[in-house]
């Protein structure tokens, strides 16, 4: 019989730890192929967060290291300077990336490091139950905003593709969601795009993935579905935030 | 060998290159920016790569990275880029990871001063980061033994899969002195193949990592550690006595006290006072048995320790060793002022008293 | 013998520089040296002044409050170590910028015009040259042919035509005190 479907080289059989309805599984996967797909897989050199995907280092089937919360941007630095041949990713949350690890990842993108940085925004901290991130939503309930996300007493919410496209070192970055089978396309696209422009030599890129969290946003995982499309997409807007040219991009 | 006059953090920076030092990751701080800006104008041309990064905390965690990647690392800074840096260090020694740390230590607490200080002890020998763990800690006293030990420093990082501190006060990078650049011992070192530099044949992923969710996993983690750190207090202990030999006192010191404590042992000695030195060079491992074994002759009556710290903290793995056997008299300064001459020869005199 | 010398002055005056050469020349004699600098924060302009230790045996602190000798490149410097320079030392001092004297009677007290003297050489940079002429005729612990010697390594390729001055330099630095 013809094999249809299988699952990717690019993740080990461990079993993932993600809650129901959790959108780290498909976004593991849309990485996963993306390495395997452009031959990338057998060089490649993961960094991996702290926060829901601590453990994203046993589910990648290629060498990985866990960082410390936030530092993901400079460790894969120190790997990518030392071996400037090998595709290197960062893996990291909003918690780990938008708030601890804010000045790693800006001046990542400043120096235009030359990795690609999946950054998994749900708009909540998940492994430490439920806390407000830096881009929860105003209104949005978290166990330390238990009202709600005020401005007043939070600030509005980060958007860091927008924040990191201001930067020169920054060719890339694109925001996606992975909702639906027609948005699960599209950010494989830009997943891929990202490692090539990498391995171009081009300079720092950046993928933004929306993602739910039914468990702390309290839904079911297709209410959980809805709210990201109804909330968190007119908020975050999806689509290629910047792009440079290659041309314009190469710098020596 | 020719003699060359050299400044000292430009010399150890040297000396890193000369030690096979892949990478260097730097944040500039008085009084060792001299380490940075010396790598970046040298390393490159050796084929290794400089990076200024935008913190310390980033400079160790590319140092993390690098060296999780099979790469010689090195950082360097001083006391308050140090304290930033232990998150760094203490996921290095969790991860037993190799690195280089050169700590050119200024007075504190907080800002506290440009001028050198010893008031890193604690952080250097008891860790600094949460958790279990130890760093071989190197304390040269002249820019010749910082020259050695920042190129054996490489060697012990790689052996022990342990990073190892190279401990100075800001004296000693400031200063400039005549050194040779004679070879270090080397050692067998073991193939990095725990590094992660690809798959590629490998059957297996290659992961750094720190974390053990499983309680029985965690504490067999740190038994393993354990078992390493008891192997490092075993084969790496260092220290200098001299002149203990007839001793009444003995003067604790290292680092630039160690340094004033000769000039006086020379004027103690003069006067016909039996004044020995007794030097931890390894600060951790302490020189734990040498000083008991000395605390227990019939010679030595008290001990002067010596350091540029206000309350001491050296004076604690002294007060452990020699276990409350002789009197342990204390001076310090911090803040960069130095202990002189006049005040050990002082301290000298009244614990002899004392210990009469 | 040990020699313990301060050096100290403006930031930028070169006293650090002049404190360098007395290591380097010691070296070159095979004696013992150290060099220590104060640093501070300032650049340019604060009080600058460094350490240096000549001994024909190991050195231990590189520090001293009690200096065999003293250079004093401006007043506050001679303020500063003048009372703490051992009895039967020397104090030179360079009398273009100084003005005050050594009011002490058991010091050898040496007043050099370095920098009238660098203009006349033809080049106000080489007055640290002229103070250390002073300073080897003075104390006769180095020998002039090791910094004759030095300021021709110093110099080489294109800034090879500086050696002959800094070389009348230092000699007219010595000729102050012989």
């Amino acid at each position: 019989m013809a094999i249809v479907y299988e699952k990717s080289r690019g993740l080990t059989d461990e079993e993932l730890h993600y809650c129901p309805g959790c959108h780290h599984g498909i976004i593991h996967k849309l990485v996963a192929e993306s390495l395997v797909e452009l031959g990338l897989l057998d060089d490649a050199i993961g960094v991996c967060p702290v926060g829901c995907s601590v453990f994203a280092y046993k589910y990648f089937n290629c060498d990985m290291q866990e960082a410390a919360h936030g530092r993901a941007p400079a460790v894969a630095t120190g790997i990518k300077r030392t071996h400037p041949h090998q595709a290197v990713f960062t893996y990291q949350g909003d918690g780990d990336l938008a708030s601890i690890g804010a000045a790693e990842i800006v001046h990542a993108a400043m120096r235009g490091e030359k990795f690609t940085t999946i950054f998994v925004n749900n708009a909540i901290y998940g492994m430490t139950g439920g806390q407000m991130a830096p881009t929860t939503l105003i209104g949005q309930k978290a166990t330390t905003c238990q009202t709600g996300r005020t401005k007043e007493q939070a600030g509005m919410p980060i958007r860091m593709a927008e924040l990191l496209s201001t930067l020169e070192g920054c060719v890339y970055a694109e925001r996606v969601c992975v909702t639906d089978i027609a948005n699960i396309n599209k950010a494989k696209k830009a997943i891929k795009k990202a490692f090539q422009k990498q391995m171009n030599g081009e300079g720092f890129t950046f993928i933004e993935v929306l993602s739910t969290c039914p468990t702390n946003w309290g839904m079911t995982p297709l209410k959980a579905v809805e709210w990201l499309k109804d909330n968190m997409v007119p908020y975050y807007p999806l689509g290629v935030i910047k792009e440079t040219a290659p041309e314009t991009a190469e710098v020596k | 060998m020719e003699k060359e006059l050299w400044k000292g953090n430009e010399a150890i920076a040297e000396a890193a290159i000369r030690a096979g030092c892949d990478c260097f990751f730097g944040y500039p701080i008085t009084p060792q920016s001299e380490v940075p800006e010396y790598m970046s104008a040298h390393l490159p041309k050796a084929g290794g790569v400089f990076l200024q990064s935008e913190s310390e905390v980033a400079a160790i965690n590319m140092v993390y990275g690098a060296a999780g990647a099979g790469m010689r690392a090195m950082t360097s800074s001083s006391s308050p880029g140090i304290s930033l840096k232990q998150e760094g260090i203490t996921y290095i020694a969790g991860a037993e990871l190799p690195c280089v740390i050169v700590n050119c230590m200024r007075g504190g607490p907080g800002l506290g001063t440009i001028q050198p200080g010893q008031g890193d002890y604690y952080q250097a020998t008891r860790g600094g980061g949460n958790g279990d763990y130890r760093t071989l800690v190197l304390s040269p006293s002249n820019v010749q033994e910082a020259v050695d030990f920042v190129q054996e420093a490489f060697d012990i990082a790689d052996q022990y899969r342990n990073p190892v501190m190279v401990v100075m006060d800001g004296l000693i990078g400031q200063m400039m002195e005549p050194i040779e650049w004679h070879p270090v011992p080397k050692r067998d070192l073991p193939p990095k193949d725990w590094a992660t530099t690809g798959r590629k044949d490998r059957d297996h992923n290659n992961i750094i990592n720190s974390l053990y969710m499983d309680p029985n996993e965690c504490d067999r983690h740190n038994e393993h550690l354990a078992e390493k750190y008891a192997l490092m207090e075993k084969n790496e202990v260092r220290w200098e006595e001299k002149e203990c030999e007839d001793a009444e006192v003995i003067i604790t010191a290292y680092g630039t006290p160690a340094r004033i404590a000769l000039t006086a042992l020379e004027t103690l000695r003069a006067e016909g006072l039996k004044v020995g030195l007794f030097r931890p060079i390894t600060l951790w491992p302490f020189p734990e048995a040498a000083l008991r074994k000395l605390s227990k002759a019939d010679h030595v009556k008290a001990f002067v320790d010596v350091e540029m710290s206000s309350t001491g903290q050296m004076i604690d793995d002294v007060r452990l060793s020699v276990e409350g056997r002789k009197p342990i008299r204390y001076l310090g300064h911090a803040g960069g002022v130095m202990p002189t001459v006049e005040e050990m020869v002082d301290a000298v005199k009244a614990a002899l008293k004392e210990g009469k | 013998m040990k020699k313990e010398i301060i050096i100290s002055g403006f930031g930028g005056q070169g006293g650090l520089a002049i404190g360098k050469n007395l290591a380097e020349a010691g070296m070159a004699e095979g004696l013992n040296v150290t060099w220590a600098p104060s640093y501070g924060p300032e650049m340019r302009g604060g009080t600058a002044n460094c350490s240096v230790v000549l001994s024909d045996k190991p050195v231990g602190s590189p520090v001293f409050a009690h200096p065999t000798e003293l250079i004093a490149l401006n007043e506050p410097s001679l303020a500063k170590f003048e009372a703490g320079v051992v009895p039967g030392g020397m104090v030179f001092v360079n009398s273009d910028v100084v003005t005050d004297k050594v009011s002490r009677d058991d010091l050898t007290a040496y007043y050099i015009p370095c920098s009238k003297i660098a203009d006349e050489v033809g080049n106000p940079k080489v007055s640290n040259m002229v103070m250390l002429g002073a300073y080897v005729a003075g104390t006769k612990i180095l020998k002039p042919e090791t910094i004759e010697e030095m300021i021709q390594e110093m110099f080489t390729g294109a800034k090879a035509k500086f050696v002959p001055l800094n070389i009348e330099a230092f000699r007219r630095g010595m000729a102050c005190v012989q």
